[in-house]
């Protein structure tokens, strides 16, 4: 059977692909949405696991309430890129830099 | 365990009148559209007349989710005030644009519902729960208006950042959830006492939820959306976004530092320290360099987020409570003014669009110039007492040094807000124009900015129901 640190250690790795992600990707910012995904999975499995072996159900409970909201997050991330692109012509991360300074 | 439903009252209300307004809306035809925004002020109003009657109380509802005490009533409270100044402030400018006015109200009264769950958040669920609902429509309130070619971009980063914080946060609580079996905010100090000494996976959770709240706080590493979206959406937004999340945030610190680490406070203050140091110099420094007027007070947010996180170091969380509220009342009344004076079609982007604007209107350069010496913590007004409160906190604390440096940072601050005066008193109008002011919003934006002088002259009953809260 899987001990809790082969779940953590998976865990582990998907939150920093996804914190990666969101760091070096420079080129499509759909890519970003999915990385912001992966973070609240790598969330997910850390609930579930923790939950399973502290026998618990809070931690599950918690995933149903994650899930929602990411949903809701992701429906308006998407809504902002559809706006984006009809204002621009181009979802390229490089191309967003009319704001600095 | 108390099951009535009382304490929840300013939630259930305003929850109900949001819906009761959006579906209200759509049978409004745009003759009447201003009964949306009469029927936002009157929620607003009841929405605080029901928080301040919980007052004398301690509420645990929800099986410990949901608590209502005296912080919950002050931020609570100050966040319906400041949300009632905003309306008023943006009405006419929403309207004179024929922009979609409802929208504006309804996604701030959601995004202050959820401010108030934050705020009264028993266990990490409803922190969390709560800092969404507070954020999502945030996010589409910066992308809503396209009139600046900016907004979609300003939205995108705020959305990428926030989401990007709320993943940081979760997975800190994950954990914490993990090492403790309790999410619940009262019942872990308890789990953490038990065990000799904190394990590595709460200490690597604490520094998760740390980052997640310098994140929403708009603290330096984590600043970078606040000068984009202060500069790329237009006035009345960056006046919702810079004002009332604030409060919201410092309600989430004191429940997550104070409620549930209080006893423990090594484990978060370096990272505390850090933050509040870099956001000082960085927040301070970079404020130099600007030309837009809402990107300048973006960085002098920053830098205000750097003083409030030193008195959280301190560990005077009251100080900390007053600073926010001062800073809140002080960026209220600066970004109300921008946001009057934004009108016939003229946008105020730039500091130099300000010059002149003794010639145009005095009385709103005075007002202009009282809230820009109170934000540059000029003796006697609330930013010169909050200023003064953090710093003799932090001489309590034994670190006089980061007094000092605070002292300096607040100096390089006066530069930069003086020369905003300057422009403002002594450079001429490019045009001349005229400003026009609705009877009611002038009233408002003066009895806001007097505020901030009178609160500095008289901060003891202010100062006193901070000390109250802890």
């Amino acid at each position: 059977m899987l001990s809790i640190v082969d779940y953590l250690i998976f865990s582990g790795l998907m939150f920093g692909i996804g914190t990666m992600g969101i760091a070096i990707n420079r080129k499509n910012v759909i890519v970003l949405l999915m990385c912001i995904e992966l973070i609240l999975l790598a969330v997910n499995t850390n609930f579930v696991a923790f939950s399973r072996f502290l026998d618990q159900t809070t931690g599950e409970i918690f995933v149903f309430f994650i899930l929602t909201v990411a949903a809701a997050e992701a429906a308006i991330g998407l809504a902002i890129l559809v706006v984006l692109y009809r204002q621009r012509n181009t979802i390229n991360v490089e191309e967003l830099d009319e704001l600095k300074g | 365990m108390d099951f009535s439903l009382k304490a929840m009252l300013p939630e259930i209300f305003l929850a109900t009148m949001t819906c009761v307004i959006l579906v209200l809306d759509l049978y409004l035809s745009d003759r009447f559209r201003r009964v949306t925004y009469l029927l936002s002020q009157v929620t607003l109003v009841f929405a605080a007349v029901f928080a301040i009657a919980l007052w004398d109380n301690h509420f645990v509802l929800m099986g410990g989710h949901f608590v209502s005490d005296k912080l919950a009533v002050v931020l609570k409270t100050s966040v319906f005030i400041v949300g009632f100044c905003i309306f008023t402030y943006v009405y006419d400018y929403l309207r004179e644009r024929d922009i979609r006015i409802s929208e504006y109200y309804i996604l701030a009264l959601f995004s202050m519902l959820g401010m108030s769950i934050l705020i009264s958040a028993g266990s990490l669920l409803t922190l969390y729960l709560g800092l969404e609902l507070l954020s999502l429509p945030l996010y589409a309130m910066v992308a809503m208006i396209q009139r600046q070619n900016t907004a979609s971009e300003a939205a995108m980063k705020y959305f990428v950042m926030g989401a990007l914080a709320s993943g940081m946060l979760l997975f800190g609580i994950s954990l914490i959830y993990g090492s403790t079996g309790q999410i619940h905010l009262d019942a872990l100090p308890v789990a953490i006492n038990m065990a000799e000494q904190p394990d590595m996976l709460l200490l690597l959770g604490v520094v998760f939820v740390v980052i997640g709240i310098g994140f929403k706080f708009g603290a330096v590493p984590f600043h970078m959306w606040i000068p984009d979206v202060y500069q790329g959406s237009l006035s009345p937004i960056v006046l919702f976004v810079a004002t009332a999340p604030k409060i919201a945030a410092f309600g989430m610190l004191s429940r997550f530092l104070w409620d549930m680490f209080g006893a423990a406070p090594e484990t978060w203050q370096s990272f505390i320290l850090i933050m509040a140091v870099l956001s000082l110099l960085l927040g301070n420094i970079a404020a130099i360099a600007q030309t837009n007027i809402k990107r300048l007070l973006g960085y002098s947010t920053i830098g205000h987020v750097g003083f409030i996180f030193l008195a959280i170091y301190a560990g005077n969380f009251a100080a900390g409570a007053f600073y926010v509220l001062a800073y809140a009342l002080m960026t209220l009344a600066a970004f109300g003014i921008l946001v009057v004076l934004s009108q016939r079609g003229i946008e105020i982007e730039d500091i130099t669009d300000l010059a002149g604007l003794d010639k145009q209107h005095r009385w709103l350069a005075v007002m202009m110039l009282l809230v820009i010496f109170s934000l540059a913590g000029v003796p006697p007004s609330i930013g010169f007492y909050a200023k003064f409160v953090v710093l003799s906190a932090l001489v309590d604390a034994h670190v006089a040094y980061l007094a000092v440096f605070g002292l300096v940072m607040s100096a390089i601050a006066a530069f930069y807000y003086l020369r905003v005066v300057k422009v403002m008193y002594f450079d001429e109008p490019t045009q001349t124009r005229e400003i026009t002011i609705p009877h009611g919003t002038n009233v408002l934006l003066s009895i806001n900015t007097l505020a901030t002088w009178v609160l500095g002259i008289l901060p003891g009953g202010l100062m006193a129901i901070c000390l109250l809260l802890y």
